[in-house]
């Protein structure tokens, strides 16, 4: 049990760093820009794509992510010009109706080109194994590398939050959009930049979820339902927030699913609780943000205001 | 206008296959939630992005009554605004602490977890939903007529537009609408802010309720999927494509949307190439778009626009 | 108001050509959104069905009218209005789903028309609110799983560990195999609806160290749990038996990972008669990709239709129509079969496994027969007498 116990908090705890990587670009450009972009799940899926395409093109795993890192960057950019910098002064609700209207036309467009199957996406026989993390628990090298992964980019955009330049003009542009530009700062210039990071990390988590799932035309949907909860638990805009609510949302959502049922199966007779406990564990996160934000209506960690 | 305009539609019925009246009747059905919505999201400024909830709730409330043999309209309808008046009191008061994009979020929370309760009732065909039988009103109308039926769904209608119309020029209407400009102000000025949008959120979701009572009645069939989060922003879109905070826009808004979900993919089958239709999404996410850009305050204020230019 | 109404239509009736008799068959499936794919295969393959009768069902002017139900009841509720009402099919078909099935069944089969289910087989529909304008040229949701138990119990296979989505047709599958299943159970856990990482699940599963695993994952969801089941490490020390996980659907995206899968199914690509070489090779050959299940299914469907017209001299008298349904022996991919009273098939079910061809195309192969002559057990609620 005490095994399982720590198998299951590593399983938490990737979940909860993938969940943290779309959710780091949403609360970015949320805080940042105020733009509330339904859209966010879509560039996981277009990453998840790039990814697979390039990989089976150059034959070599790294050297795909590492051309489809910049490209979605690329896609980001040409959205945020394209489309989202007019919204920028608009109503939340317009942001809301015109981001949909993207997420459909994303779809349509993967579906178009890619075709309605799931494509094969695989893994090379070098990540393809296991580590033992503890005596006789075998676990996914591949896990344990998203792990690395998400924890060193959740590193590396708090080394660029606190310690650049690039930083301080994003936690100026958060606290207060008027008065950096009235300081100098080319705002739209920083904004594109922001989306575009925003994007190459949600698309990162796309092409890490490529080998795990069904890369497929709507998969970015339920995650951005999910990325959501997260920003909202961890507080609009803050990057510390949201690393924490991923952690958290991660961990209850893993070990609710599998600890809840057992626990319900020990005190009710079991078909209520195989009725019960599976509804439970789904609403679980759910319950778990309706509860934090009556005790917190703005979340864990609430961003300055502008 | 708007009833001006239903009406050449109700007699073009005449020529037409019965099928037209069934599908304006889900378009009104739909009209009605989104009319409900848009009273505490246009005038009250109360984003919910789980107002498919009550949709789902009047609906299983009728669906649970017939299974048990209970067809009775005259009981189904008064309970079934009991229902959705407790679900909305408890997920308000919850709610209401929050605003803003929390807003959205919390009554989206509220939402899902209905939704998997749904899906969990074995005893009612959990996901796989159940048959309904239409509701009886003890010999008055007939429900399966579908004349009647479309009558019966445009009193609703009208009775749901006059009560807006009541509510938002009454003096609760005017504060409610203070509380979406200014809520610290309208709480300065002595007003208790919290309980008149506890209010205007309990009102939507029975009217919301009783959209999906009907919403039942014309599917003969209950299941989770009319309270899936998608149909919660299907809802807001359509308020926001016809215009919010307006008596008509929501109405305008849903005659819209449900027609290009109806008619696009059979344009663009007969335009394009045969097969095109499957693609339909990809033609409506940017009308969407460009409609944002290009037409603010959706369909209703477009339409204002151009009549003024006219006259 | 219906006064007015009658005799309009009955002029517009006369005018139109529907007065000569023409076939009318309305084919609604889920052609956007992810579950797209199967909606796809699945009209492709009566597409092809189309052109091996001739673009005419039982030698007579035909036609078919296409919708997409987009997965949700309330939009398949009015597209079947629509063909029945407004373009008055004669048959209402290509519903994959059970939900959309149970949403339609009563205003169609209500309007005497004719429904005939290509996938989908909910036990209510079989059983106590059958109805003699119902058909299936599939089977009956349980029947799947049961074939699953059946091999389980038969082969002495121990400590079986469960899985299954946290929905109705879940909860269907696990009961349908242990029906048939006596032996002990080691985990029964239902996971949530749409769910893409199992791996936690998977770790649990490990733990308890079962004998076998039975899933059934339908869609993505089978996809996902596949390959995490092999990057666990999992794959060939604890054999995965299915049901409607791994077929021609899921496997181009899984390959490898799925090798050895055994499932459950009515129908296989390799399924040796005559209509089925004949629509396997001409599917391949006209769509590039190996059909599935349900392509099978909507093939079936045309030559049902088809085969039922022909025996009937017609569609004007839809008893005799309904008669001529009833006899079955309509040429199936699967086949001679023939109805059991709920009008839902008796037919066989085989165990395949998922293998590599020789051709290097990933498909299924039967290994066993678990089932002959299989009827569903809900037939016995279904009052129908013929």
């Amino acid at each position: 049990m005490g095994l399982l116990l720590i198998e299951q908090a590593f399983n938490g705890l990737q979940f909860g760093v993938m969940l943290f990587l779309i959710a780091a670009g949403l609360t970015l450009v949320f805080g940042i820009m105020d733009l509330v972009n339904l859209s966010h799940g879509s560039l996981v899926m277009v990453g998840a794509y790039l990814a697979t395409t390039l990989i089976e093109w150059t034959g070599s795993f790294i050297l795909g992510i590492l051309l489809a890192l910049p490209s979605t960057f690329l896609v980001g950019v040409v959205v945020e010009i394209v489309v989202l910098r007019t919204l920028y002064e608009r109503d939340h609700l317009d942001q809301v109706l015109a981001t949909f209207g993207l997420i459909l036309f994303f779809n349509e467009l993967i579906r178009i080109v890619w075709g309605p199957a799931s494509l094969y996406s695989g893994l090379p026989e070098s990540i393809s194994g296991h580590v033992e993390i503890l005596p006789g628990v075998p676990y996914p090298a591949f896990r344990l590398l998203i792990i690395l992964v998400g924890l060193l980019v959740a590193l590396l955009i708090y080394f660029i939050v606190a310690r650049t330049k690039l930083g301080m003009l994003i936690r100026a542009g958060a606290s207060n959009r008027e008065m950096a530009g009235a300081l100098g700062v080319n705002i739209r210039m920083l904004f594109t930049l922001v989306f575009g990071l925003g994007a190459s990390f949600a698309g990162l988590a796309g092409m890490m979820l490529g080998p795990l799932t069904s890369v497929e035309p709507g998969m970015g949907e339920p995650l951005l339902i999910l990325a959501f909860v997260v920003i909202i638990i961890g507080g609009i805009g803050s990057i510390r927030g949201a690393f924490i609510a991923a952690v958290i949302v991660g961990l209850v959502d893993t070990l609710g699913r599998v600890f809840l049922p057992m626990l319900l199966r020990s005190l009710v007779a079991e078909s209520t609780a195989d009725t019960v406990g599976p509804a439970l564990a789904s609403m679980l996160i759910y319950i778990l943000m309706a509860g934090i934000l009556v005790f917190r209506p703005r979340g864990l960690f609430p961003a300055r205001t502008g | 206008m708007i009833l001006l305009a239903l009406i050449p539609i109700l007699i073009q019925f005449l020529e037409m296959p019965v099928f037209y009246t069934e599908m304006f009747c889900r378009i009104m059905i739909l009209a009605l939630a989104a009319m409900s919505l848009d009273l505490i999201l246009g005038f009250g400024g109360m984003v919910s992005f789980g107002h498919a909830v009550y949709l789902g709730i009047g609906a299983y409330t009728v669906g649970i009554f017939s299974y048990y043999g209970i067809d009775n309209g005259f009981i189904q309808f008064p309970v079934t605004l009991l229902v959705c008046a407790a679900f909305a009191l408890v997920i308000g008061m919850m709610s209401l602490r929050t605003s803003g994009v929390y807003f959205i979020m919390i009554t989206l929370a509220f939402a899902q977890m209905v939704y998997f309760l749904g899906i969990s009732l074995e005893e009612f065909g959990g996901d796989d939903g159940m048959p309904a039988y239409r509701s009886t009103f003890g010999g008055l109308i007939d429900l399966y007529d579908p004349l009647s039926f479309y009558y019966f769904v445009f009193a609703m209608l009208l009775a749901v537009l006059y009560l807006c119309h009541r509510i938002i020029h009454s003096r609760f209407g005017m504060v409610l609408q203070g509380c979406k400009s200014n809520e610290a102000r309208m709480q300065a000025l002595g007003f208790p802010t919290y309980r008149y949008k506890l209010a205007a959120f309990i009102i939507s979701g029975m009217i919301c309720g009783i959209a999906g009572a009907l919403f039942a009645n014309w599917n003969e069939f209950v299941s989770p999927a009319a309270m899936h989060w998608t149909r919660s922003g299907d809802l807001l879109i359509m308020v926001i494509l016809g215009g919010m905070g307006t008596l008509f826009g929501p109405v305008l808004g849903t005659v819209l949307f449900l027609l290009l979900e109806e008619y696009l993919p059979e344009w663009m089958d007969a335009l394009l190439f045969p097969g095109a239709g499957e693609h339909w999404m990809g033609v409506l996410g940017p009308l969407l778009i460009l409609l944002v850009l290009f037409a603010r305050g959706g369909v209703h204020s477009l339409l204002g626009r151009l009549s003024l230019r006219h006259g | 108001m219906k006064k007015i109404i009658a005799p309009i239509l009955a002029l517009t009736m006369l005018a139109s050509p529907l007065y000569a008799e023409k076939v009318k068959v309305g084919f609604m499936t889920t052609l956007s959104g992810p579950a797209g794919i199967i909606g796809k295969q699945m009209k492709d393959a009566f597409q092809l069905g189309l052109d091996h009768i001739g673009n005419a069902f039982g030698g007579m002017e035909s036609s078919v009218i296409y919708g997409d139900d987009q997965r949700k009841p309330d939009v398949a509720k009015q597209l079947a209005d629509k063909m029945v009402k407004k373009h008055q099919v004669h048959f209402v078909t290509g519903i994959i789903w059970s939900n959309l099935l149970v949403a339609v069944h009563g205003p169609v089969t209500r309007s005497n028309t004719f429904l005939i289910s290509s996938n989908a087989g909910p036990s209510t529909v079989a059983g106590r609110r059958c109805s003699n304008n119902f058909f299936s040229v599939s089977w009956q949701n349980d029947q799947t799983p049961e074939a699953m138990g059946k091999y389980l119990q038969d082969n002495g296979i121990k400590n079986v560990y469960l899985m299954a989505p946290n929905y109705q047709a879940g909860k269907d599958m696990l009961a349908g195999v242990e029906r048939y299943y006596q032996g002990s159970v080691s985990g029964k856990v239902f996971t949530k609806l749409g769910q893409k990482d199992f791996q936690a699940e998977i770790s649990t599963l490990r733990a308890s160290n079962p004998g076998a695993v039975f899933v059934f994952q339908p869609g993505g969801m089978g996809i996902n749990f596949v390959k995490q089941y092999k990057q666990a490490g999992l794959m060939g020390s604890v054999p995965l038996y299915t049901a409607f996980t791994v077929d021609a659907v899921s496997l181009p995206a899984l390959k490898d990972s799925a090798v050895g899968v055994l499932g459950t199914q009515t129908w296989s690509p390799d399924l040796d008669n005559p209509v089925n070489k004949r629509f396997v090779r001409d599917f391949r050959k006209k769509y590039g990709y190996i059909p599935s299940f349900y392509a099978a299914q909507s093939y079936d469907l045309v030559r049902f239709i088809d085969h039922s017209i022909r025996v009937a001299g017609g569609i004007s008298d839809r008893d005799a129509l309904r008669d001529a349904m009833r006899l079955g022996g309509y040429p199936s991919t699967r086949g001679n079969l023939k109805f059991n009273n709920n009008h839902f098939p008796i037919q066989n079910f085989y165990l395949r496994e998922a293998v590599k061809d020789s051709d290097g195309s990933y498909t299924t192969k039967i290994i066993d027969t678990v089932f002959t002559d299989y009827g569903d057990n809900y037939a016995k609620d279904c009052g129908m007498k013929w």
